[in-house]
């Protein structure tokens, strides 16, 4: 017991350490694909047809395949074919390399979600907005988008708390994010060894970080509710 | 000189002709009511005139300039056509209120949107919002929804919304102010409110055009009447003669299911 109470700071230390970069990746993946969603989403909606058909294929892609190969593939391929180091051997090369395949993928599953909630506007608005004489972008920016937000709101959350979890994945490329330091005690570091414990507290770091996730989004969804 | 002229205005949707060949025109002031069967194109008509459909044939004039000419490319030009619908006013069947947006907040987004495009809106901010929110508190109250203003349309009666809709509407003085079955979606209590605001805007010489199924209140209110079937105009003419005196047989036929009623 006094050697677990020893060891319960340094192990709480790296793991701190390691959701830094889990919350880093969270967040730069969010704010990449929340607006590059839109793009590919306005792609697929274009009317100029072979703009709709790449980004339809890309999504198609890019949603059919793991996101673990999606990493892999991004991380490795420029190394072992061109033999070009792009990323560099360091840790802020692998977090570039996660961070650019988690946002193309989530920016495909927001797009999906964006065209829903586009298309979920009814078409009345659009033409209410056009008779008054707004030009299409005021009428995206004051009538449709607030609407938009309301309707994808739930899914968008589904996809956030996915995101928290998700991001343990980026393992695989030896990002040293909390499962990483978690599993750092069970191969022996900080001079603590076959420690399997430190894993149980990593959930726990995902748990209460869902947990304050959902009582946001939560929050969010209540402060859309003064109109229908 | 009329306000507002349509000279062969057709239009198809893949094969099938929705209207064939449609000439009317309008003198400022006066109220054209369009009444005919579901189908027969009425509301296509004033989607035509709103631009929101582009009519494969004819010509659309107001005050005597050419807003389109099927056979004129220049007038059909996209950059233009925003400009151009603010000539129209259109009221729709579903209200198309903006939820986010209060009754007042309704009426104020596209004259403020508008004023944002003014060189001085900069410097004079304050006092156009000013301006604007004062016109819009006028029309409201003008239309009985003094103390509406702030309510948000799913807090309001669909006659309620319809007149906020028409507040909205007017807020950009439109030329010509259109209605498509204002009051379909209204049950009869509260087509009776929207019927009112309509009439008080005809007794202020407001021009504009309804589409409507309340043959009585068509009578009632227009100074002209169109009968439309089948996407064309069998009957046109003042509302005593088109009511009282109909000469087309298909005008007959379906005046005579209301005339029944009554």
């Amino acid at each position: 017991m006094d050697k677990f109470l020893e060891q319960l700071p340094i192990v709480f230390g790296a793991l701190n350490i390691g959701f830094l970069q889990t919350l880093k990746l969270f967040f730069v993946t969010l704010i990449g694909a929340f607006p590059l969603g839109l793009v590919i989403a306005f792609g697929s909606m274009s009317r100029f047809k072979p703009i709709s058909y790449i980004a339809k294929v890309i999504v198609w892609i890019i949603r059919g395949t793991p996101l673990m190969i999606q990493l892999l593939i991004l991380y490795y391929f420029p190394g072992l074919v061109f033999h070009q180091a792009i990323w560099g051997g360091g840790e802020n090369g692998r977090f570039t390399a996660a961070a650019i395949s988690f946002i193309i993928n989530y920016s495909c599953y927001f797009s999906e979600i964006y065209r829903g909630g586009i298309q979920s506007v009814p078409k009345g608005q659009e033409e209410a907005g056009l008779v008054l004489g707004m030009t299409r972008s005021q009428i995206f920016r004051h009538v449709t988008l607030l609407q938009m937000i309301k309707n994808i709101l739930p899914p968008i959350s589904n996809e956030i708390l996915t995101l928290v979890k998700d991001t343990s994945l980026a393992r695989i490329i030896a990002l040293q994010e909390i499962i990483w330091a978690g599993q750092s005690f069970m191969k022996g570091s900080h001079g603590i060894s076959g420690a399997i414990w430190p894993l149980f507290f990593t959930a726990l770091y995902y748990l209460i970080w869902n947990g304050i996730m959902t009582v946001l989004l939560g929050k969010l969804e209540k402060k859309l509710e003064y109109f229908r | 000189m009329s306000i507002l002229e349509v000279q062969h205005i057709r239009k198809s949707f893949g094969n099938t002709e929705v209207l064939k060949d449609i000439s009317f025109s309008l003198e400022e002031g006066q109220v054209l009511s369009i009444i005919g069967s579901s189908g027969s194109g009425k509301t296509t008509l004033l989607r035509c005139l709103n631009f929101l459909e582009k009519p494969n044939g004819g010509v659309i004039k107001v005050k005597g300039g050419v807003l389109y000419d099927s056979a004129d490319p220049a007038t059909q030009l996209e950059s233009q056509i925003r400009e151009k619908r603010l000539h129209f006013g259109l009221v729709f069947q579903s209200f198309n209120l903006f939820p986010q947006y209060t009754a007042l907040g309704n009426v104020m987004l596209a004259p403020t949107l508008h004023a944002k495009e003014r060189p001085d809106y900069k410097q004079n901010k304050a006092q156009i919002t000013a301006q604007i929110e004062a016109q819009a508190r006028d029309l409201l109250t003008e239309i009985g929804l003094e103390d509406r203003m702030d309510s948000y349309p799913h807090q309001l009666s669909g006659g309620q919304c319809q007149r906020v809709a028409i507040a909205r509407a007017l807020a950009l003085k439109p030329d010509i102010l259109c209605f498509d079955e204002p009051t379909s979606a209204l049950d009869p209590e509260l087509t009776g409110e929207v019927l009112k605001v309509i009439k008080g805007l005809a007794q202020v010489h407001t021009t504009m055009i309804i589409v409507t199924h309340e043959m009585a209140f068509a009578r009632d209110v227009a100074s002209q009447v169109i009968f439309m079937d089948g996407g064309t105009i069998c009957e046109q003419g003042p509302p005593e003669q088109v009511f009282g005196n109909p000469r087309n047989e298909r005008t007959k036929q379906f005046l005579s299911r209301y005339n029944e009623d009554r």
